[in-house]
């Protein structure tokens, strides 16, 4: 069994962080029942024996004694940090995993990038190899960041570049929040190029969200929970937007629910790599199938159902309605429409009771509505985890390798050229030692590139098909 | 004669256990069909081939467990023990913590070699368990990383250790809609590796045993596990005893070293409440058995009765290309195994006839027949047909086609060079199984 490291960089990255391992603990203990450390826990926690002194003695097997998180939390700011270790899970974290500072970043991604990457790149080095000499096999990190402000975006790309340095042979996924059109920071724009750059050539797979969307489904819960016609029916802990069941007791902030659905993102991703089932499907599968280019690594992914009701008989019908959601484009994390574009991959991990004949009766019938690159006709990767997440008789996570990502990148762009070309808020960058000019056209013209090969990919999607002609034998 | 087992993968060792449950269960109860005393010297013969003997009296697999990550193999063994019928060595199994990631070249030529000398003192050890050893069976999938990218590995090793042994590779197929996005690209490096290895490839194909498990099994909610026990069913009613050698079924079926694709047919194939109320003629099951190979069926149902042997004496009809498949399927040989009650007295001239084989084999040599009395697995009648023929033109050919036609566009082979298989081993492979495709075409 393998273990994965969560390395939270930035006030989002570290709210969608302490949401993560609160459900993970939910998630554990659902199906823990006999309190022993097993290797499902150990992906993504360490037992230890807290009565010793120092860094605490690793217990690899028997009881649990105390669960500790395997993830690194950076911020330049105490705020957010602070707040955890005050919080219900401080005892999941010890102060050896933690990278602080007072002031911020300023929603600069050059400060956060070049200033503060500088300062603290030696004690970055030093914690995250801690971290993997308490791993027995380390097979991936998992970044989780926003792209728009300046510690997430700078020093969480920062630290992405020091990851491939020091573990080039460890994946990195990355979990990049983006800002939406009426972000009010107003160098989001800058700080998300120059973000997208580092994601290009570092990232082994990068899971983008939008805020918007998260936002919308979130109301759409509301919506249906509070009209009435479901409210009592549903299960309370099978949102994929609640908290319940989980440690925190206090008052939920407001953007919890909105980043409980990407803590249950990364639970459903790394599910099979951590639960049996008949068809297991690990992350390095993942980064294998749905990567048919290196610089193709974006994944737009869907999250179904949004809820379960109390009912326990799950009619078919529901379990198929469950597969065309995660083809809708309500339902993505970002503000895309997958049907509409063109598929170069396409992975469904599905959770709980659901077997092989329902799969495959599923894609038989959601096919011909989508269209694949020609060289990828058949593209479907499927994984099948026999234990359902906590609330749910079963789930489905589709992971797309899809031409939809095409606008939020143009839109992005677009958006960074009207600041650009006015030279606007420019010095606050260039004043930051290390930062050039150079910095600024390099970043815009790796994203044009990347829109570029996506339109390439699209230019082809109305072309009939000509089939390479195939090799000749002599008898 | 024993056989050892290598159990690569998920995919293998999940059918290998099957496999092992199906054996025990036919060996361990007559259904009625058999008295005591004959049962046990079936008994025996089974349990030396595929079991050794522990002084606890449960009858330990002889098989060696592999994949490159431990939930499947751990998994495995906890059921096995648990059935009290029979159980694995405990040592017997190898795995790492991380997989292959469905990546050939990262089986092939990373894990393969890293890994070779433990695997290989475990096959060893059980080789040296058996009196005499037969040779080895190993089972594995073509979509995935270990069982197809380890598994062509260590069945080179295989070969070079036991150069007298028979090696025979069961491979499964996987469905033609996704199960892994590069399995066609797998499949072509597993298939043209094997070829230079193995003794013989038997195929099962998902999708065939998926048709199975729905029409006539009449599963509703198929599950993998319905998937490998019909599988595992069709592989016992092969490999069960009938006093005949296993090394004879290698020889009989792959005359020449280019056409080395087996495949496996078994009639009558149901659900337990159908078999209640089903009666079967022998006559009825050899004509029935015999149209599925000519027409190509997979199984009992659906089969185009239309289709006929070419008449003797015509010009022979123009050699196809594999992509058309042939309307009939020529044979290059068959065998015939056929269980249970009065088995004697069955007449299989109907697969004799010339018409069905390739010009260049004597009938008589292409055919042959095994027959025991001792039903197989609660059906009192049953017959099993593998067969060298042109069933697997079209398939393969498909295959062949999509991973031609995504390596022509070059995706995912950065994931694969990233490994050391480079795009003339590519190219190797393809114009390998080009070959084999235009030598059955040309039968």
């Amino acid at each position: 069994m393998t273990q994965s490291v969560m390395v939270q960089v930035g006030q989002c990255g570290n709210q969608i962080g302490c949401r993560f391992w609160d459900l993970a603990l939910r998630e554990h203990a659902a199906i823990n029942q006999k309190g022993i450390y097993d290797e499902a826990l150990s992906s993504f926690f360490r037992n230890v024996d807290t009565r010793t002194d120092g860094d605490g003695i690793d217990i690899y097997k028997g009881k649990i004694c105390s669960l500790k998180a395997r993830a690194l939390l950076i911020d330049m700011e105490e705020g957010v940090v602070n707040e955890i270790l005050q919080g219900p899970l401080r005892d999941v974290f010890d102060s050896k995993q933690l990278i602080t500072d007072v002031s911020g970043s300023g929603n600069n991604w050059a400060v956060g990038h070049k200033l503060y990457g500088c300062q603290y790149q030696e004690n970055i080095v030093e914690k995250l190899r801690r971290t993997a000499e308490h791993c027995d096999c380390l097979q991936c990190f998992f970044v989780i960041h926003s792209m728009g402000g300046g510690t997430g975006s700078g020093l969480g790309t920062f630290v992405l570049n020091v990851l491939e340095d020091e573990f080039p042979e460890v994946y990195r996924f990355v979990t990049s929040v983006y800002p939406s059109g009426e972000d009010d920071v107003v160098t989001s724009p800058y700080n998300s190029v120059l973000a997208m750059k580092e994601l290009n050539e570092h990232a082994d797979c990068v899971l983008p969200i939008e805020n918007e969307s998260l936002f919308n489904i979130v109301s759409k819960i509301h919506q249906m929970t509070n009209s009435g016609k479901l409210g009592s029916t549903v299960k309370q802990n099978s949102l994929i937007t609640s908290s319940a069941g989980g440690i925190r007791t206090d008052q939920a902030k407001p953007f919890d629910a909105m980043n409980n659905i990407v803590a249950n993102l990364l639970l459903n991703l790394t599910s099979s790599a951590r639960f049996e089932g008949s068809l297991n499907m690990d992350l390095n599968e993942i980064s294998m199938n749905l990567v048919p280019f290196p610089q193709l690594h974006y994944l737009v992914s869907s999250l179904t159902p949004l809820y379960t009701l109390a009912d326990v008989n799950i009619p078919s019908r529901r379990l198929d309605q469950m597969f065309s959601d995660a083809f809708s484009k309500d339902h993505q994390l970002i503000q895309a429409d997958p049907k509409h574009s063109l598929y170069l991959a396409c992975a469904l991990l599905v959770r709980g009771n659901v077997q092989v004949s329902d799969l495959r009766r599923n894609i038989e019938r959601l096919k011909p509505s989508l269209q694949f690159v020609s060289w990828n006709q058949e593209g479907w990767k499927t994984g099948l985890c026999s234990v359902p997440p906590v609330g749910h008789s079963h789930s489905l996570l589709a992971l797309a390798n899809n031409t939809c990502v095409k606008p939020t990148f143009m839109e992005l762009k677009d958006r960074f050229m009207k600041l650009y070309k006015k030279k606007a808020h420019l010095h606050h960058y260039l004043h930051v030692d290390g930062m050039e000019q150079s910095c600024f056209s390099e970043a815009v013209s790796s994203l044009t590139d990347l829109i570029e090969e996506y339109n390439q990919l699209d230019v082809s999607k109305g072309r009939p098909r000509t089939d390479p002609p195939r090799l000749k034998i002599a008898i | 004669m024993s056989i050892v087992t290598v159990q690569l993968g998920q995919c293998g060792n999940q059918i290998g256990h099957e496999v092992f449950n199906a054996i025990c269960s036919d060996f361990h109860s007559t259904h009625g069909l058999c008295s005591k005393k004959e049962n046990e010297s079936y008994q025996e013969a089974c349990k030396e081939r595929f079991f050794s003997e522990e002084k606890t009296g449960v009858p330990v697999a002889r098989a060696v467990l592999v994949d490159m990550e431990p939930k499947v193999i751990s998994q495995t063994v906890s059921m096995a023990a648990r059935s009290g019928c029979w159980k694995y060595d405990h040592q017997s199994h190898f795995c790492q913590k991380q997989g292959s990631g469905n990546n050939w070249a990262n089986g092939y030529s990373v894990h393969g070699p890293r890994h070779k000398d433990a695997i290989m003192n475990l096959v060893q050890k059980e080789a040296e368990k058996c009196d005499r050893l037969s040779g080895f069976f190993t089972v594995m999938s073509m979509a995935g990383g270990t069982g197809s990218g380890m598994g062509a590995f260590v069945t080179q090793c295989l070969r070079d250790a036991f150069p007298a042994s028979f090696i025979l590779n069961q491979v499964v197929w996987p469905y033609g809609t996704g199960e892994v996005i590069v399995q066609n690209y797998n499949s072509v490096l597993t298939l043209s590796h094997l070829y230079q290895s193995s003794d013989a490839l038997l195929v099962h194909e998902n999708d065939a045993i998926h048709k199975i498990c729905a029409q006539l099994m009449n599963i509703k909610q198929i599950s993998f596990r319905d998937v490998n026990r019909v599988i595992a069913h069709q592989l016992g009613s092969v490999f069960q005893p009938t006093h005949t050698s296993e090394r004879d079924l290698m020889d009989s079926l792959v005359p020449h070293p280019e056409f080395k694709m087996l495949g496996l047919r078994n009639i009558p194939q149901m659900s337990e409440n159908s078999l209640a109320y089903s009666t079967f003629t022998w006559p009825g099951l050899i004509k029935h058995l015999r149209q599925m190979l000519i027409a190509h069926a997979k199984m009992e149902e659906g089969i185009n009765w239309q289709v006929r042997p070419p008449l003797p004496g015509l010009p022979v009809s123009q050699k196809c290309s594999p992509s058309r498949a042939p309307h009939f399927n020529t044979s290059v040989a068959n065998l015939a195994i056929l269980r249970g009650k009065d088995v004697q007295s069955v007449d299989v001239g109907g697969f004799r006839d010339a018409a069905l084989y390739t010009s260049w084999l004597n009938p008589q040599d292409a055919f042959n027949v095994w027959k025991t009395p001792r039903a197989f697995n609660k059906y009192e009648k049953s017959a099993a047909l593998v067969s060298n023929s042109q069933f697997l033109l079209k398939p393969l050919d498909d295959i062949v086609g999509k991973a031609w036609n995504m390596f022509a566009s070059k995706a995912y082979v950065h994931q694969y060079t990233k490994f050391g298989i480079e795009e003339e081993d590519f190219l190797d492979c393809f114009t390998a199984l080009e070959q084999v495709l235009s030598s059955y075409a040309s039968l």
